[in-house]
């Protein structure tokens, strides 16, 4: 019990390192990223392979993972900055499902569908499988809190501001002479560096990575988190993740309990219970826990609008 | 030789691709937003027709109609209840609500149908040779031929009747339309019902090619965006002809690389417009 806890916790660390990342893609530049499943995927492969089969040390396959998710967010990104948010929605799709077809299919790089197995795990053999999981726990802890200061600090300096400018409205921030297209980018590859961080950290915890595990789900999973706790600020995106990983854990137990199910149908109920969770926090707590709170008082607004579901 | 019967295959399953990618344009024209529902709604009208056709016993063109009119009735009731709140509240809102939506209604139809693929009730034929030793199946070209009398039928509708130019209208200027006294809501209902019955018919269709199974529209989704941005996002002829270059560009591209790369095209095609025209190939301008 207490093995599984850890394990938990660990998965909630992860999920919160993708909600603050999330977090400043969406809540703050007011980015979509449908395909931040392809970004954690690019973190977890690169990292395993590094470490694997060229042996270098964890960290600095970790660190080369997250920067390859960002390279692939700027590119993505670079593509269809200047259009509408759809196509940007529908490249970040694109790339998540093309990337899984690519692992899925091509063998020489990471054994295709049979996934990677025994990527190594810092001081796994030493330590353990139990004391390994504390130790890995820790690590993430670490993570989360450094990530947590990080956007904290981002979205208090400038260049928070400006990107909250951006997604209120575009066109005054460039009137006021901020390069839109460049602050834009600059956000997704921060965001998508993050993911990538958190698919290397989830690909050492659990040694095994396989194409079929980044499926378009955990990106609602980790919209859900984000949306949980608070678009806008950090502390909503961690506590949302923390919310969201016992959710996703609870339906499990309290799912097989109902009589007469099919394995298959349990599983069908649990994505839909979680897709129906998302749909009732986006129409009508799309706020949060923790709203966003704004820190210079507004200026006297004559005609506002309410402020209820911003995008 | 070769050449020419891949090119053939593309055109006839292009044809098919563009009655979907008619519906997701169609959305994008008059409602402005991108609905990525349209996977779940494919998946509806392939068990929709799969009912009609296996259960029921129905010949193939009725089973063809209970898919483009129930995939149309779910489409419109979701539309009215879900997305039309999170449309007033921004795109980002609408897209990641119709991309939970289009999850929700996929585990509805696999907690019925389970996970195994399934296949329509169909004759057995032999493939036609036309001239020169190109193949086709007769199945196949039924399809083509379904598919081009509902896309001829949609075209009619919008050039002919006073409905269809409504709707027209309201997709050209929504403004302009409503001080002409043009009913805006029962516009976006209408275009739901019809979009939506194109993707349920579409899902059919290809499962008619094929095997259905409930991720049959998430599988294909890829590739009607493609053929959507190719042509130009909001354009119906532009969808069409879209259509046509990803089907004939998915065929070629089996010359060098292996079929699971299929949807991958229809991604490169979009980096490709995207990067080099993003009004598509007969869009009005990039949005």
């Amino acid at each position: 019990m207490e093995h599984y806890l850890v394990a938990i916790g660990v998965t909630a660390g992860i999920y919160a390192l993708m909600a603050l990342g999330m977090n400043v893609i969406w809540g703050m530049a007011g980015l979509i990223n449908l395909g931040l499943v392809g970004f954690f995927a690019v973190g977890a492969y690169v990292s395993g392979l590094l470490t694997l089969k060229l042996g270098f040390p964890i960290i600095v396959g970790m660190a080369a993972g997250s920067l390859a998710a960002a390279v692939f967010g700027v590119l993505v990104a670079l593509v269809t900055v200047r259009l509408r948010g759809d196509y940007l929605a529908i490249v970040t799709l694109g790339f998540a499902e093309t990337l899984r077809i690519v692992m899925s299919n091509e063998l020489w790089i990471a054994n295709g569908t049979d996934g990677l197995s025994g990527i190594p795990g810092p001081f796994r053999g030493a330590l353990g499988p139990h004391l390994f999981n504390l130790f890995y726990l820790g690590i993430v802890v670490a993570a989360v809190i450094v990530l947590f200061f990080l956007v904290d600090r981002l979205a208090h300096a400038p260049f928070g501001r400006v990107l909250r400018a951006i997604r209120d409205d575009e066109q005054i921030a460039q009137v006021a002479g901020k390069n839109v297209v460049l602050f834009k980018v600059k956000a997704f590859g921060f965001g998508t560096a993050a993911l990538g961080l958190a698919g290397a950290l989830y690909g050492h915890f659990t040694s095994y990575i396989a194409p079929d595990l980044f499926a378009p789900l955990l990106t609602l999973y980790v919209k859900l988190s984000l949306l949980t706790g608070g678009l806008g600020n950090s502390k909503g995106a961690v506590l949302g993740a923390v919310l969201v990983v016992f959710f996703l854990e609870s339906t499990r137990f309290i799912v097989p309990l109902i009589p007469s199910l099919s394995a298959v149908q349990g599983a069908a109920l649990r994505e839909l219970l979680i897709s129906v969770a998302l749909l009732v926090i986006l129409r009508f707590y799309a706020r949060g826990l923790v709203p966003e709170r704004i820190q210079h008082p507004p200026l006297p607004i004559v005609a506002a609008a309410p402020a209820t579901a911003r995008s | 030789m070769e050449v020419l019967q891949l090119i053939l295959n593309g055109l006839m399953s292009g044809t098919i691709l563009a009655v979907p990618a008619i519906g997701l344009t169609a959305i994008f024209a008059v409602l402005r937003f991108t609905n990525f529902a349209l996977a779940s709604h494919m998946t509806i009208g392939a068990f929709a027709g799969f009912v009609a056709n296996v259960t029921l016993a129905w010949p193939i063109v009725p089973s063809l109609l209970a898919a483009f009119v129930v995939a149309g009735l779910v489409g419109v009731a979701t539309d009215e209840v879900i997305l039309k709140p999170f449309r007033a509240a921004g795109f980002i809102t609408t897209a990641i609500g119709s991309i939970a939506l289009t999850i929700a209604l996929e585990n509805c139809v696999r907690f019925i149908f389970g996970n195994q693929l399934r296949g329509y009730d169909l004759p057995i034929r032999r493939d036609w040779v036309i001239g020169g030793g190109l193949r086709v199946g007769p199945q196949q070209v039924e399809n083509l031929v379904i598919a081009v009398i509902a896309m001829a039928l949609l075209f009619a509708f919008l050039s002919f009747t006073r409905t269809g130019k409504a709707m027209r209208a309201v997709a050209d200027n929504p403004m302009l339309a409503s001080i002409k006294g043009i009913n805006a809501d029962m516009v976006a209902r209408l275009v739901s019902f019809v979009a939506m019955g194109l993707a349920g018919l579409g899902g059919m269709l290809i499962g008619l090619d094929t095997t259905i199974d409930p991720l049959i529209g998430f599988k294909t989704i890829l590739s009607i965006f493609a053929a959507a941005v190719v042509g130009g996002l909001g354009s119906l002829p532009g969808a069409v002809v879209g259509a046509l270059v990803v089907g004939v560009g998915e065929e070629l591209s089996l010359l060098f690389l292996s079929p699971a790369y299929r949807s991958a095209i229809g991604f490169l095609a979009i980096l490709l417009v995207l990067t080099l025209r993003p009004r598509g190939i007969l869009g009005a301008r990039a949005y």
